[in-house]
């Protein structure tokens, strides 16, 4: 049906509604952010240069480095053997790769707490070997590994899905080795898939909360992420430290998703 | 974070795929194993060692009422969610007016704003100590630290699911069918009633039902915006949170195990849900 205004009133009714919705669950409450951290951004500013805020956003910032380059090789492997790949327990891995996106990012931290905890299942083994995983800086690492698993996989299964075989066929036909066709042939059609789904990685593992805060406890200056530094600094009344660290983050997922969705959609 | 796409994978039969799993696979499948089974098998394992104390931890007061309330909160922003996801779709594909980029805009941005600085943005503007949060207050009507603070954060978090679902369905809708349902001399409301709505009722569904998932396991807003008060605004995943915190894991896994259950539930019952209602329609 072609496009029109509102022309009956309940139909205004609705645009108001939907307007005032949006305004008052997401809107007004990010530009109060804003506004809160720009009325003293000295403050702000102030509480992000001590050491703890710092250190903070280094380790995430690292473990999103982490997470960006190991889910986006596991990514690209997993995206593509779900497409081109028929073997058994096909469906169980398509499933299982959603999984994440399913379950309570604390049930996540608690599950590896019973796995890899002092007193957990492999605990003993872990004590023999000398690694600490639970409360240290690779308890951060694994469980966001663990949240940021899908979004690789599924931006470039859609992606390959989309692009079929028919390039890498030709590729073999002229003599072009397995190699050669995955580097020239395959990961150029998919790349658009790829960057994607490392973007949303990337702002996935900036923002994850649950799960750092349960496995790795949120130790200053040790296993203290971003988000867990805005926890602890809003409880503790630090509230411009906390707003400043939540405003650097919101601002750099945002930039990052709008700068990925303007390249995709070109 | 986009939501999942149940049966994503959904293979072109003109496409050659190769039979069996070489090696790539094989080490694909062994990282999933491990790193999704290792810690869901371990809380359902943990979970299983408590015996019938896995039942007297869920139907402790204080854990039954989490889960009461995630599960009532979770309905109520599904709710909201199937009724305004509907009105921004229908705006974004029907209405010419002024500012739908900009609405586009809106809604896909909770997917880039981490879910505890969500919850911490509520909090600054409709917490006690702010403006619009003491004059509401002055009304009776509290948001922060209370149970519509709860819900609030929920529609944060879960804003695109259902307008994202409805929006392609919409665009599709042949237009034929509702100028024959005009010319009938249908009203308008009886045409959106008898053509519009049962086209998208299923993509309504599907996206409530996403909703109410991602809500369920929802954290990070929550955390921030409830104030944790136990039987009041304390939710099932911040109810684990303080038994992991309080060394009770096993009661935390009974709980996260019950949580895990209806989570998996939920996609089947979903298919069958969007099934109905579109076989409804014959």
């Amino acid at each position: 049906m072609a496009e029109a205004r509102p022309t009956h009133g309940v139909e205004w009714a609705i645009a108001g509604a939907v307007v005032s919705f949006l305004g008052l669950v997401v809107v007004l409450p990010l530009i109060s952010l804003v506004a809160t951290v720009g009325r003293a951004p000295w403050e702000a500013v102030a509480g992000l240069s001590t050491g703890e805020a710092v250190n903070a956003l280094g380790l995430s910032a690292a473990v999103a480095a982490i997470a960006l380059a190991v889910n986006g090789v596991f990514g690209v492997v997993g995206g593509l053997a779900l497409v081109r790949h028929r073997f058994p327990g096909r469906r169980l891995l398509d499933w299982l790769v959603d999984l994440p996106l399913a379950v309570s990012p604390v049930m996540t931290g608690l599950g590896f707490l019973l796995l890899f905890g002092r007193t957990g299942f492999l605990g003993p083994v872990l004590e023999r070997l000398d690694v600490q995983v639970a409360f240290a800086v690779p308890g951060a690492i694994v469980a966001t590994l663990f949240v940021t698993l899908p979004f690789t996989v599924r931006e470039v299964a859609l992606v390959a899905e989309e692009v079929g075989t028919v390039e890498e066929e030709v590729a073999a036909t002229l003599g072009a080795t397995a190699a050669q066709s995955f580097w020239r042939v395959t990961l150029p059609k998919i790349r658009h898939g790829v960057v994607l789904g490392v973007t949303l990685t990337v702002a996935r593992a900036l923002g994850e909360f649950g799960a750092v805060l349960v496995l790795g406890g949120a130790i200053t200056n040790r296993t203290m992420t971003a988000t867990t530094y805005i926890h602890a600094a809003i409880e503790g009344r630090q509230t411009s430290a906390g707003f400043g660290m939540a405003l650097v983050l919101a601002a750099t997922s945002v930039l990052l998703m709008s700068a990925v969705q303007r390249r995709t959609s070109r | 974070m986009r939501g999942s796409r149940p049966g994503s994978i959904r293979q072109n039969s003109a496409l050659p795929v190769h039979a069996g799993a070489p090696a790539s696979v094989r080490l694909f499948g062994c990282w999933v194993a491990l790193l999704v089974g290792g810690p869901i098998l371990a809380v359902l394992l943990r979970s299983a060692m408590e015996g019938m104390g896995a039942f007297r931890a869920i139907g402790s007061a204080s854990a039954s009422d989490a889960i009461f309330l995630s599960l009532w909160t979770s309905a109520l922003a599904a709710a909201i969610h199937a009724a305004m996801g509907t009105a921004i779709a229908w705006w974004l594909v029907r209405w010419a007016l002024p500012g739908r980029a900009w609405i586009s805009r809106v809604v896909d941005l909770p997917l880039a704003v981490p879910t505890l600085v969500a919850g911490v943005v509520l909090v600054g503007l409709y917490g006690p100590q702010t403006l619009v949060g003491s004059s509401l207050a002055g009304l009776g009507l509290h948001i922060a630290f209370a149970r519509p603070g709860i819900v609030l954060a929920l529609l944060f978090v879960t804003l695109p699911f259902v307008v994202r679902a409805v929006e392609p369905v919409l665009r599709e809708l042949d237009p034929a069918e509702e100028e024959a349902a005009s010319s009938l001399g249908a009203g308008r409301w009886r045409t959106w009633r008898t053509v519009v709505l049962p086209a998208i009722l299923p993509a309504i569904a599907a996206g409530s039902v996403q909703t109410f998932g991602r809500s369920l396991a929802e954290f990070g807003s929550i955390a921030a915006v409830s104030g944790n008060l136990p039987g009041k605004t304390l939710t099932a995943s911040v109810y684990v949170l303080g038994e992991v915190e309080a060394g009770h894991p096993g009661d935390a896994a009974a709980v996260s195990a019950l949580l895990l259950l209806l989570a998996l539930a939920l996609n089947p019952l979903g298919g069958v849900l969007v099934r109905f209602l579109g076989g409804r329609r014959g």
